[in-house]
């Protein structure tokens, strides 16, 4: 059984209301954190070794150790709840059943960055949770968590809930807080970083939900226990949202140490693939990151077991490796057609970029249509080298990193399953009739012996 | 002297020493020549502008003297400062090449190419970029997007299908007027630029968004489709208006004002910015005091022909041997496009005219 850390109270009924967090433990790290100094509080979150729940997995005590402190600015720390990664929804279930957990570790984090004007960027499509939030926010400032001179320690604090209208970009934190300071949600050239010019030209922290709830245990056993769990680099817990072909979709939390194969077919975890039908592939970290064929994810290129953590997932690189990204875990088995899949991505792609660079907002426009080409029985086979060339100059051209986004999920495509955009091809209408199936995808790899 | 320090910096193998907080597309500017990035979308004068197109892409190889590591991508040098020591590769580097044809070719995706029926054509900056950066064809094979058309008033016409994105008009009216009337509407590749419920751009100023504007996107109305730019002379003229600078160019054929604009500098950015009375409606010679013919340079369309005397200066030669070391490579090579030109057919030896039979 893994350790649980953040779903530990999970299943207390009424954990969402004030009252039943605070019997059991609630706002107990809080307590503890407004005896300590800001600094003290950093530097724990430092030796916990916590990396960004939001995707990209920067340590999230030197983010904060990057703050600047100008003498009479006002710093901010905004949380990026804008989670719209296909394939991500733990944040929904952390804020939905959790809020006080959430809120906790908002006030800790806003006391160490010196924030008195905190806010959660929400994203739009999720309108029943900012009610919630709200809700929670008003129980913790009744109860003396919010509000001025929180605790008699003189830090004044102030959480607000800010709604998106829906837009995938307004998850990259430059444009969050070009949206959040009610412009057009563009992403804003970088440097200047958010962290020396943010909301309204003031340093800004941008965290993920996660990240923060996360700062709650951290507190509470202290960084270097919590460094503890997990191996490596990847420490603590992290949640992962799985969708897709398994008997066990939701969201569960992991310690970083079981197996990949262990977690798709435990009973613990997803419980297998329904039907009997067979793993073909998988993407481990939300729609953005790399999909990997069956025996790349279970083994990594030298023959190992892939572990769920950033290190073991993105071993090899791309070539033959993912990320962990936001924890969105998507399982496909042996009836899913991975052209059909890539086009459903590249158009979520191009629907959600915001149009302000050139290689961006025509290119992924242009590998929709080829992919939907090849989909429908109408490619040509140079257009698979075609969609090749386009995302490669998409990738790292762009202002954000969106376009690598977009980029990334086609070439892994490609790479990969090139066999099945060309069996698309040369059978444009029994493509149209019958997947692809299976084939080699979950042979094992010949790893050659070391002499 | 000024007190900010000066940083050296080397693009293309060859340095300069520019005041700090200098970006590199500036400081190559300094430079000039072939070492210079182009730029669709940054404006010099315009702040906040540039960034967004990605022409001005250059590889950094070496960040400064006191970090050395190279920058890991491709970085926009119209919005990079540059650092002491800053080693940069702009044509020297045939990842940044190669970038920039891709990105040519984004630009021209959804382009419609109705350059002959288009008024900027001659003075175009996609033209341009194209002609030097650009593959000779498009493997884009779908529709091209249209926009319904959008009437923003009687003298500036909107032609969406051609916009870049660039964002210039946006920040011209934003910074130059004191209203904003347009702006971007949308997103992705179906953002435009637009007035929200069809207004007119009514502003003193806002014909300057018709210069800012790199492609044909935005033109003159009391000049569409009266004559093609090549066809007519630049003259400088000034006029004492009571509103701006009243130093314009303008556009004449005979003794014809065809078209009143602002002077352009040589990287094509306006030097002061004139306003609407003097951009749409003194279109008579006796309006202006004419101060003689404008620097073109010899490079555009625009000099065919006219002004042997006063094409500017002859552009410096590529150093060779110091930035590339090989000699450049023709954009367009026509042997190799063409099956009709065979080179290794000796026309001299041919008895009496070619035929294309001598071809086969």
């Amino acid at each position: 059984m893994a350790k649980k850390i953040l779903l530990e109270n999970d299943h207390i009924e009424g954990i969402r209301y004030y009252d039943t967090y605070r019997k059991n433990g609630g706002y107990r790290a809080a307590e503890k954190a407004f005896k300590m100094s800001p600094a003290d509080i950093v530097e724990e979150v430092k030796k916990s070794g916590l990396r960004g729940r939001g995707g990209a997995g920067f340590p999230t005590g030197m983010k904060w150790s990057f703050l600047a402190k100008p003498e009479g600015v006002p710093r901010h720390l905004v949380c990026n709840a804008d989670e719209s990664e296909p394939g991500t929804f733990k944040d929904r279930y952390l804020m939905e059943f959790h809020p006080h957990l959430f809120i906790e570790g908002l006030l800790i984090s806003s006391f160490a960055l010196g924030s008195n004007a905190t806010y959660v960027y929400i994203r739009g499509e999720y309108a029943w949770i900012p009610d919630i939030l709200e809700q929670a926010i008003a129980e913790a400032k009744n109860n003396g968590w919010l509000g001025k001179n929180i605790l008699g320690s003189g830090f004044d604090c102030e959480i607000y809930v800010h709604r998106g209208a829906g837009a995938y970009i307004c998850g990259e934190e430059t444009a969050l807080i070009e949206s959040l300071e009610g412009k057009r949600g563009n992403p804003r050239m970088k440097p200047p970083f958010p962290a020396i010019q943010g909301v309204w030209m003031r340093p800004t922290v941008v965290n993920n939900v996660e990240t923060l709830a996360a700062v709650v245990p951290i507190i509470n056993l202290g960084g270097d226990e919590y460094a503890k769990i997990g191996v490596g680099k990847s420490t603590g817990t992290k949640l992962l949202s799985v969708c897709g072909n398994v008997n066990k979709p939701g969201v569960y939390e992991i310690d970083m140490t079981c197996t990949v194969e262990e977690f798709i077919y435990s009973d613990e975890y997803c419980g297998g693939i329904p039907k009997g039908r067979k793993l073909k592939a998988c993407i481990p970290g939300g729609s953005s990151v790399p999909i990997l064929p069956a025996n790349l994810l279970l083994k990594t290129a030298k023959g190992e077991a892939r572990y769920m953590n950033y290190e073991s997932l993105s071993d090899g690189g791309f070539a033959t490796g993912s990320m962990m990204g936001s924890g969105g875990f998507i399982v496909l088995d042996d009836a899913q057609c991975v052209v059909r899949h890539t086009m459903t991505l590249a158009r979520f792609y191009n629907h959600e970029s915001c149009g302000q660079c050139s290689p961006c907002r025509e290119g992924t426009g242009w590998m929709y249509k080829i992919l939907k080409n090849l989909e429908y029985g109408k490619g040509k086979m140079s257009d698979i080298d075609l969609l090749w060339d386009i995302q490669r100059r998409i990738e790292g051209n762009t202002i954000c990193p969106l376009g690598d986004a977009a980029a990334w999920p086609v070439a892994a495509a490609i790479r990969h399953f090139r066999d099945e955009f060309e069996w698309h091809v040369n059978n444009p209408e029994e493509s149209q009739t019958r997947n692809f199936g299976l084939a080699h995808y979950a042979d094992p790899i010949h790893v050659p012996a070391s002499a | 002297m000024s007190e900010t320090p000066k940083f050296k910096v080397t693009i293309d193998n060859i340095s300069i020493d520019v005041p700090a907080g200098t970006t590199i597309l500036n400081a190559a500017r300094m430079i000039g020549g072939d070492v210079t990035p182009p730029a669709m979308c940054y404006y010099s004068k315009l702040k906040d502008s540039g960034g967004k197109c990605r022409t001005c892409l250059v590889e950094v190889s070496k960040g400064s003297e006191k970090d050395p590591r190279p920058m890991p991508k491709l970085v926009a040098s119209c919005r990079t400062t540059v650092m002491d020591g800053m080693e940069v590769k702009n044509i020297t580097s045939p990842k940044v090449v190669d970038a920039r044809k891709g990105i040519v070719e984004f630009l021209l995706l959804n382009h419609p190419l109705d350059c002959p029926v288009c008024d900027q054509a001659g003075e175009c900056d996609l033209q341009n970029l194209s002609y030097e950066h650009g593959s000779e064809a498009t493997r884009y094979e779908f529709k091209r997007r249209t926009f319904e058309k959008e009437d923003i008033g009687p003298y500036i016409s909107l032609h969406m299908n051609r916009c870049i994105m660039c964002f210039r008009c946006v920040f011209t009216a934003d910074q130059l007027t004191e209203k904003r009337e347009h702006g971007i509407l949308e997103r992705g590749d179906h953002a435009q630029i637009s007035t929200m419920l069809n207004k007119s751009l009514d502003n003193d100023f806002i014909g300057n968004v018709i210069d800012v504007c790199p492609v044909g996107a935005l033109t003159d109305k009391t000049f569409r489709f009266k004559n093609r730019v090549w066809f007519t002379k630049p003259v400088d003229a000034h006029r004492d208006c009571p509103t701006c600078s009243g130093k314009a160019r303008l556009w004449m054929r005979g003794e014809e004002v065809f078209r009143v604009t602002a002077r352009k500098d040589q990287w094509g950015e306006v030097e002061d910015w004139i306003c609407n009375d003097c951009r749409f409606h003194k279109k008579e010679t006796k309006d202006w005091v004419i101060e003689g013919p404008s620097k073109i340079s010899r490079s555009s369309v625009i000099a065919q022909g006219h002004y042997q005397g006063n094409v500017g200066t002859a552009p410096t030669p590529v150093l060779i041997d110091k930035v590339i070391g090989k000699q450049p490579k023709y954009t367009l090579d026509i042997h190799s496009i063409s099956d009709v030109n065979r080179p290794e057919i000796d026309l001299s030896k041919i008895d009496g005219p070619a035929h294309s039979n001598d071809f086969k």
